[in-house]
């Protein structure tokens, strides 16, 4: 067997370690801007779901059985290179006008990810006694007012929890947009094994990243499960 | 709209899709998306038991070596993990490791260190006075294991497994970032062919991808009743 030698000054100074760098930026701003939409649309997909409205009811469902049981990268590669020919003109236009890769990335793990996190937010409130829903509504409050104020600020903070569990994939999803040219971590590291073959140093700094990234936010979830939910509860 | 979408590309390259260029060329499309699960299923199953045995153990080096690796592998976007074991596992075996085969490989570690979060839930899911009851009765502490524990234990984690499988039938996908010619990569190589229907391909093989992942969904489901109605009795 060949005898490898190591480079660690590879990825901790120079232009290879600026591209790694730019890549955890990438990474972040990536899964950061997708969590938010996809907890606004995985938001609106539970109520729907749980909506008394039958056909919204099936709506909501569809979307959610379709988008959990298909593969991100063929949703990835859908948005990327199939959407044009579904999509209204102008909706064309503003795409191509912004740096599309990010957006059909964005795209593709904001829809994906809401489909997971609605059902968190379902069973968040399912786990909120039903006679509380009973007394808002005859309190006068409407379905949608019921919801609001009432109960998702109660489900919101029991799925806290597995919200930051749905981050933690969406980060780690977010390397798949390096498929479709997005140039996040996991991208820019076959980049330095392709000039340097130095994979090994590479992917180990990738690596690292990824995994002190899934540590810090496992911690921050037990410690808010201890203080927040042990106290309230 | 004036753009329908025309599914002729589809029926016209059906049988590529099924099975790639067989026979002949090697195996591909969805038959070979369908191996890759069942192998890294199996692979992954033994994997995953072995490593939620060595969670349990009373033996702390055994028992934090485990959790250790658990972690790690559960914090690695899989396509990190693709790409080490591309890069580790010719060495590992001394000797050149096809494409399909290192796929296999990475996809099974990475499974098994899910699976292995379920084989431990499955056996904490069991009384401790079992146990016990059965120490007192004689059976030497790997018996108490493997003829008390385990078969209920993992008879309740049935569920979990289907769905752990759902998430590979969807992780295959992944192979076609290192050239295996599974359906997703079958997919693309259609649609640099034909260039002109990626909205028509992308739908059909997520249609494709829907049907296999829903029939175990609802299979999963299905078993999850059954075995609630049979507790209840």
């Amino acid at each position: 067997m060949l005898k490898y030698e190591f480079d660690w000054s590879v990825v901790t100074s120079g232009q290879y370690y600026d591209w790694l760098v730019s890549g955890v930026y990438l990474t972040i701003q990536l899964s950061a801007v997708s969590i938010v939409l996809a907890f606004v649309l995985g938001l609106l997909i539970a109520v729907m779901r749980m909506s008394s409205v039958k056909p919204v009811k099936w709506l909501a469902l569809g979307y959610l059985e379709f988008f959990r049981n298909t593969p991100l990268l063929v949703q990835i590669f859908f948005w990327y290179f199939g959407s044009y020919k579904i999509l209204p003109e102008s909706v064309n236009e503003w795409l191509n006008s912004t740096n599309f890769e990010f957006a059909a990335a964005v795209i593709a793990l904001t829809i994906y990810t809401s489909a997971f996190i609605a059902e968190d937010i379902r069973s968040g409130v399912m786990s909120i006694p039903k006679e509380q829903m009973e007394a808002s509504r005859s309190a006068g409050f409407s379905y949608l007012r019921s919801m609001q104020y009432i109960i998702l600020p109660q489900a919101v903070r029991i799925t806290i929890p597995p919200l930051i569990g749905q981050f933690l994939n969406l980060t780690k999803n977010s390397s798949l947009a390096m498929t479709i040219g997005v140039a996040e971590l996991t991208y820019q590291a076959r980049q330095v094994e392709a000039y340097t073959f130095k994979g090994f140093e590479a992917f180990t700094a990738a690596t690292l990243v990824y995994v002190a990234l899934s540590f810090i936010i496992t911690a921050l979830v037990t410690l808010y499960s201890r203080k927040v939910l042990h106290r309230a509860g | 709209m004036e753009t329908g979408l025309d599914f002729t590309v589809v029926w016209d390259n059906l049988l590529y899709f099924m099975i790639g260029a067989y026979p002949e060329g090697p195996l591909g499309g969805i038959v070979l998306t369908i191996y890759l699960a069942v192998v890294s299923c199996f692979f992954s199953f033994w994997g995953g038991l072995i490593l939620g045995l060595m969670n349990v153990s009373r033996n702390k080096v055994i028992r934090y070596t485990s959790g250790a690796f658990v972690n790690f592998v559960r914090g690695m976007p899989l396509l990190m993990v693709i790409f080490w074991c591309y890069f580790l596992v010719p060495g590992f075996f001394g000797q050149p490791v096809g494409e399909t085969k290192t796929v296999i490989v990475a996809l099974s570690l990475f499974t098994s260190a899910y699976m292995s979060q379920i084989v431990k839930a499955g056996i904490e899911s069991i009384p401790k006075g079992q146990t016990e009851a059965a120490r007192s009765s004689g059976l030497k502490l790997w018996q108490v294991m493997v003829y008390v524990i385990l078969p209920q234990g993992l008879r309740n984690m049935i569920p979990s497994f289907v769905n752990q499988f759902v998430s590979l039938i969807k992780d295959t996908s992944l192979a076609f970032i290192v050239g295996v010619s599974e359906l997703t990569h079958v997919a693309t190589q259609i649609n640099n062919r034909s260039f002109i229907y990626p909205t028509e391909i992308f739908i059909f093989i997520a249609v494709i991808y829907f049907i296999l992942c829903y029939i175990f969904t609802e299979f999963s489901r299905w078993l999850e009743k059954r075995l609630a109605w049979r507790k209840s009795i």
